[in-house]
Parts: C-alpha cells; sequence; structure tokens
C-alpha cells in the first residue's frame, strides 16, 4: 500500500489536531525528562543496559523461558494456552464463555488485543466485550482505533467525548471532564460488579513464578483481574522475563518512560488463580500466549531485537514524524518508530513499503528506548529489504539509470561543469513543474550560488598569483 | 500439531536450539539481579514516606502507637461507612470495634457487595515503600483484593518496621512473591486518569482518596 497522503495532509493541515498531538507529547517528554536526569535517577544508563541484556538473553532462549513460564503458571493452578493466531485466542474465549453461560466480559487495555481485533471477534458471536479504560472505552463507542500506545485518545478533546456519549449512551451534554470521568466510572462500575468473565493484558510474564505483571493508572485492570470468578490474560510470547527480581529493571523503566511516574499508580503481579484461603479473586486463571507472527520476528538475529519493546510509547513523542502525522496515519494499530519497524514484520516487507522510509533517522527514539532497540539501524535494514524486493520485479530501473548517469558525468569535469552552469539557470523553476512537483512542495529549497565552487576556486587562485 | 508444538517449534528452528536445551548464555549472559538499595537511615524512612505519599496527593498521619489510631482518623470516619480487612493490626488499633465498621469477612460475593457500597476501605499494607510512598499489598485470608479498590476511599494503617527502602528491597526480601500469594499490589497515589486532554482527575475506577496512618511503636 501507498502511504495515506491525502489523510497526512489533512492531518498536517488541521491545527487543533496538531495542537493536540504536540501538547500531549510535549508533556509526556516533559515528563519524562523529569524522572530520568542524572540528579534523580543516576543509574538510569545502567538500567537500560541491564533491560537490554536480560531481554537480549530471554528472547535468545525463548523457548526455554516459555516452558518455565508455562509449568509454573499450572504449579500455582493456573492454565497455558498457546494461541498461534488472534482467531484461536478469540475461539478460546468464545468457547469457555459457552460453556460458563457467559454473555458479557469486561476487558483492561491491551495492546495485544487490540492486535487481533479481539472485542470485533467476540461481537461477532454475540459475546459483548467491554473496555474499561477511560481512553479505550471513548474509544469502543466512538468506533476508533487507538491514536497512540499509552495515551489511546490523546487526539479527541472535551467536546469529542460529550458528543460521543451522548451519541451512544444518551447522556447528558457535558463537557467538563471530571463529570465525564465520573460518569463513565458509573456506568463501567455495574459492568465491572455484574461481569464473570475479565480479560487483561500483561506488560511482562515473569517466569520463574508463573506470574503476570499489569501496570495502570486508573484500577480498571485490578478489577478486571479481582472481580470476575475468572481471569484471562493474553499477552505475546516476547512479554517473558526470567525472574521477579528484574522487575526492579523493567518497573522502574516503563513507568518513567511512558507517562513519567517512578511507578504507575498500580502495579499487579498475579498468579493463577485466589489460593484456597484467600476471601477474593478469580477461581479459574487462563494465560493465553500469542504468536500471530512473531515467530517470524525471530528470524534474522539483528532484527530480532524488535520483539524487546515493553511498548513505553516513549519512541513516538519523541519521533517528529508521529508528531506531524498522528497515529491513526499508521497502517497498524502500532503506531510511530515502533510500529515502523514491526508493522513491515509482522505483515511482510512488500506491505505499506512506504513506512520503513516515513523517518528522518533523526535518531531520537533510540535515544529515548528504555530497552535500547537501535530503530534507526532496523529501519535503514528494512529499507533494504524493501528495495530489494522492489528492484526484484524491476521497479527502481529509471532511478537506477539517473544514478548511472550521473556518475558518468561526475566523472567527466568539462560535461559536468556544463551541465552545472546550466542546471543553476534552471533550478529556481525545476519545483513548478515536472515530476518533482509534489516532491518539492513539501521542501523549501536552497537557492543556487550565482558562482560554482570550481569558478570561485578558480577565481581564487588566480587573484593569488596576481597579488604574489 | 498443537499450536503449543508449532509455536515452540518455530522458535527454536530460528534461534537454532534443540527441545530442552538449557539457555545459552555466552552470546547473550543473563546479568545477576542488581538490586540497588540505597544505605539510608531506617530512621528517615516514615518521613521520606510521608513527603513521597503526600506529592502524589494523598494525606499521611503518623501516631504514636497502635491506642492513638482511631482519635486520628476519627474525623475521617465520622458519618461513613466502612468496609476493614481483616488485619490483627487493625483490631489491635481499635478499627473493627468501630460501630461504622464492617469486617470479619470470609465470603467473596458479601465482601464484594459490602464493598461496593462503602465510603471507605481500611488495610493494613503488608509493606510500604518510602523511595515512592507506595503501599505494598500481598492478598490473603487477612487482606482481601477489593477492599482497596471498591471504596472511593482508602486508608491503609501499618506499623512503621513494615517500611521498606524501595521496590529494589521489596524484590530481595521478597523474591517470589508467588509462593505466598495469588496477588501482589504495589499502589502508588490515587486511582488516575489523564485520558481525556490529558487532564489529571482522581479517582476514576479505583479510590480518588488515600490515607496513610504509620504507627511508630507496635
Ligand atoms: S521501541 Fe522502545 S521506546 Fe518505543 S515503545 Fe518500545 S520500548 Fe518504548
Amino acid at each position: 500500500m501507498k502511504a495515506p497522503e491525502t489523510e497526512i495532509q489533512q492531518a498536517v493541515d488541521d491545527p487543533r489536531l496538531q495542537l493536540a498531538i504536540y501538547t500531549a507529547t510535549r508533556r509526556l517528554i516533559d515528563h519524562r525528562a523529569g524522572v530520568v536526569s542524572d540528579e534523580v535517577l543516576p543509574h538510569y544508563q545502567d538500567l537500560r543496559n541491564e533491560a537490554n541484556a536480560i531481554k537480549k538473553h530471554t528472547i535468545e532462549n525463548l523457548d526455554y523461558y516459555l516452558e518455565q513460564l508455562e509449568s509454573n503458571v499450572i504449579a500455582h493452578g493456573g492454565n497455558v494456552v498457546f494461541c498461534r493466531t488472534g482467531q484461536e485466542a478469540a475461539d478460546f474465549v468464545l468457547d469457555l464463555a459457552k460453556q460458563r453461560g457467559v454473555h458479557m466480559l469486561v476487558k483492561s487495555k491491551s495492546m495485544t488485543s487490540e492486535e487481533i481485533h479481539f472485542n470485533e471477534r467476540l461481537e461477532k458471536h454475540h459475546l459483548e466485550a467491554v473496555e474499561t479504560d477511560l481512553g479505550e472505552y471513548i474509544l469502543q463507542l466512538a468506533h476508533q482505533r487507538p491514536y497512540h500506545i499509552v495515551a489511546p485518545a490523546l487526539h479527541l478533546t472535551r467536546y469529542d467525548v460529550a458528543d460521543v456519549f451522548t451519541k451512544e449512551l444518551g447522556a447528558e451534554n457535558e463537557v467538563v471532564i471530571e463529570k465525564q470521568t465520573k460518569f463513565a466510572r458509573g456506568v463501567l462500575r455495574q459492568k465491572f460488579l455484574q461481569a464473570d468473565i475479565g480479560v487483561s493484558g500483561a506488560n511482562f510474564l515473569i517466569a520463574d513464578s508463573g506470574a503476570i505483571v499489569v501496570v495502570e493508572n486508573e484500577g480498571n485492570a485490578r478489577l478486571s483481574t479481582s472481580a470476575p470468578k475468572i481471569h484471562i490474560a493474553i499477552a505475546g510470547i516476547e512479554k517473558v522475563i526470567p525472574r521477579a527480581q528484574d522487575l526492579a529493571v523493567f518497573l522502574n523503566l516503563l513507568g518513567r518512560s511512558a507517562t513519567g511516574q517512578p511507578l504507575t499508580v498500580y502495579t499487579s503481579f498475579l498468579s493463577g488463580p485466589r489460593r484456597a484461603t484467600e476471601i477474593d479473586g478469580p477461581d479459574e486463571f487462563y494465560l493465553l500466549l500469542l504468536d500471530n507472527g512473531r515467530t517470524k520476528l525471530l528470524e534474522d538475529p539483528e532484527k530480532r531485537q524488535s520483539l524487546y519493546c515493553i511498548r513505553c510509547g516513549a519512541c513516538l513523542n519523541h519521533c517528529p514524524v508521529y508528531r506531524k502525522i498522528g497515529g491513526h496515519n499508521y497502517p497498524w494499530v502500532y503506531s510511530g518508530p515502533i510500529g515502523a519497524i514491526i508493522t513491515p514484520q509482522f505483515h511482510g516487507v512488500t506491505e505499506d513499503t512506504w513506512l520503513p522510509f516515513a523517518s528522518s533517522l533523526c535518531g531520537a527514539c533510540a535515544e529515548v528506548c528504555p530497552v535500547k532497540i537501535e530503530i534507526p539501524k532496523l529501519l535503514i535494514k528494512l529499507r533494504e529489504e524493501v528495495t530489494e524486493v522492489q528492484r526484484r520485479q524491476g521497479a527502481g530501473d529509471l532511478e537506477r539509470f539517473a544514478f548511472r548517469l550521473f556518475a558518468w558525468i561526475a566523472t567527466h569535469p568539462k560535461i559536468y561543469l556544463l551541465l552545472a552552469s546550466l542546471g543553476s539557470l534552471f533550478f529556481p523553476i525545476v519545483p513548478k513543474i515536472g515530476p518533482l512537483k509534489k516532491w518539492a512542495s513539501q521542501r523549501s529549497l536552497p537557492e543556487p550560488a550565482n558562482q560554482s565552487f570550481h569558478q570561485y576556486w578558480a577565481s581564487r587562485v588566480a587573484a593569488r598569483r596576481g597579488s604574489s | 500439531m498443537t499450536a503449543r508444538e508449532q509455536i515452540l517449534g518455530d522458535i527454536r528452528r530460528s534461534l537454532k536450539r534443540a527441545a530442552g536445551e538449557p539457555p545459552l548464555v555466552e552470546a547473550a549472559p543473563l546479568p545477576a539481579p542488581a538490586l540497588r538499595v540505597p544505605l539510608t537511615d531506617r530512621n528517615l524512612y516514615a518521613d521520606l514516606f510521608g513527603k513521597k505519599f503526600e506529592n502524589l496527593g494523598g494525606k499521611f498521619f503518623r501516631v504514636r502507637d497502635a491506642a492513638a489510631v482511631v482519635p486520628a482518623i476519627a474525623e475521617l470516619l465520622s458519618q461513613k461507612s466502612a468496609v476493614a480487612s481483616n488485619s490483627p493490626f487493625l483490631r489491635k488499633c481499635g478499627i473493627t470495634g468501630l460501630p461504622q465498621v464492617h469486617a470479619a469477612f470470609t465470603d467473596r460475593d458479601e465482601l464484594k457487595a459490602a464493598c461496593a457500597a462503602a465510603d471507605i476501605g481500611i488495610t493494613s499494607a503488608d509493606y510500604a515503600l518510602a523511595a515512592t510512598g507506595t503501599f505494598v499489598m500481598l492478598s490473603s485470608h487477612n487482606e482481601a483484593r477489593l477492599v482497596s479498590l471498591l471504596p472511593p476511599a482508602h486508608i491503609a494503617i501499618f506499623p512503621r518496621s513494615r517500611l521498606l527502602a524501595n521496590l529494589d528491597e521489596l524484590l530481595s526480601i521478597l523474591p517470589r512473591p508467588a509462593d505466598q500469594t495469588s496477588s501482589m499490589v504495589l499502589i502508588t497515589g490515587p486511582s488516575r486518569t489523564a485520558d481525556i486532554e490529558q487532564i489529571l482527575v482522581r479517582g476514576v475506577h479505583g479510590p480518588g482518596e488515600i490515607y496513610a496512618v504509620i504507627v511508630d511503636e507496635e
């Protein structure tokens, strides 16, 4: 697919949207900067190196840690279900709901479930899945996908939210954010108390404990995993880390990188159903381990580092491209720099070929990534792959011819000089006509000097000679 | 082939590993856990906790002994209904004897209904982390999950001895929390959201008001 040029242009030309993206990302950038500085966190770089090393070790031995995780989940009375695809995950949940006579489930925020269109799959079979994170709930009502990995409704204003609540829930038109929040709390509270299944994602899977870790600020993930009788967690297989003690590294990085919090409000460390002596908690626990293309990402030893991502969103906030075009112009639920490197790997480099090129390679993403994924390097590698595929398909012949022609001209000085002086004459009119018109319309081009460097140098040498 | 066999098989093929092979450490060693516990005077933890806790929007009380707890929070509890956990420490502080406090729940559904109706949930945190102003709650027959979650306000009352420096110290004394409980929750501040226009709102799903009472002498 080609880049959605019209939509991108619309986003760029929409001052309200531009302001919303700019303000939100600016705030997230500043909050992060405040909690990773040398004074506040002197060992920040050590933590990043440790996080990278732990992820590298785990991914290089992924089968081992998944089996360890599995046996520990079972030891605590839970169940593990491997799912090749989103369909398999949805089918499992549908089956279970049918067996238990469940018609509605509550869900906390999970990018993995967005990735597999979980809710749509369930709703096709009349199983209602209610998003309970405030932002996700608004988006579900508005039938939109997340705009940002951690701030899903970043692009909406209080007025948009008022419209959604009025249209979808028949609520009074209310534009005070506190009241909107309270209203949503009331609606969702009933859902929490009624639902028999709660579905969550997982930020980490702990192999030595058979546990999942979920971080959040609202309390909806705690409610989804504690109030209903059945808890189902859906997580990508890459989420596993070896030891509970590794959380000292990852929790210290995740909240800081995502929202500038040393720890998010709630960090839940959950293993299996409630134990015999515990008063509350679910009776049944299922961990759905999802592949959905992840094993493909393991094939290339360099590109496999894409699986280290902890979905903090920092690379989005710091990306000049994301900040301009916004989240919905990326082809998949994962936007920004991380989306640009994983989308082509999940969907194949022949899809959305523009994506690895939609970057200025400024390196801001790699600088802030808490697990030190070499995003620009992977973008270049993917560009090579895209170009290689296109070359094999016969594309780019004109471009190659142009470069060969240039090489020939550049190695023939007389012709080069002749063309250069002609070029400086014609250059100013290039943008307005011909095939370069579009390219030039987005760029400010330099004015050609009225003297070429060759001419300047020759006159300088001549002047020296003259004066000595 | 089952999904499990296929996924593990695909992983092993890509990584060139055999089934049952132990982790390889030469190319990608696993660093030893680096738990960073600052060497601070433990006597300073309560003050540090209080400062961090109030920065998050909580209200902090510090009292001398168990007898001083009820007078300290009497005003908070007046005209309110509360649910207390089964923690022996709350009994010792005289919380469970108060007329407006419901306690001694053993049935999940009854507990859930009571928590959903109460104004305040009262617990005794198992640990607290000074560096971040965090409560650590381990689910057990003493502490249910929903007491600190469903009511709009949460009070945690605990002796000073339960204060730890930070997350790293917690993980050094509890290296495998799952051995003890199905649920360990770290609570750092009141429930909050910034999902609409990045404006901070407290109390979206969990308690919007939180209180800590640290008791100096056990
Ligand atoms: S790639 Fe790095 S910075 Fe981007 S979301 Fe993932 S962990 Fe965060």
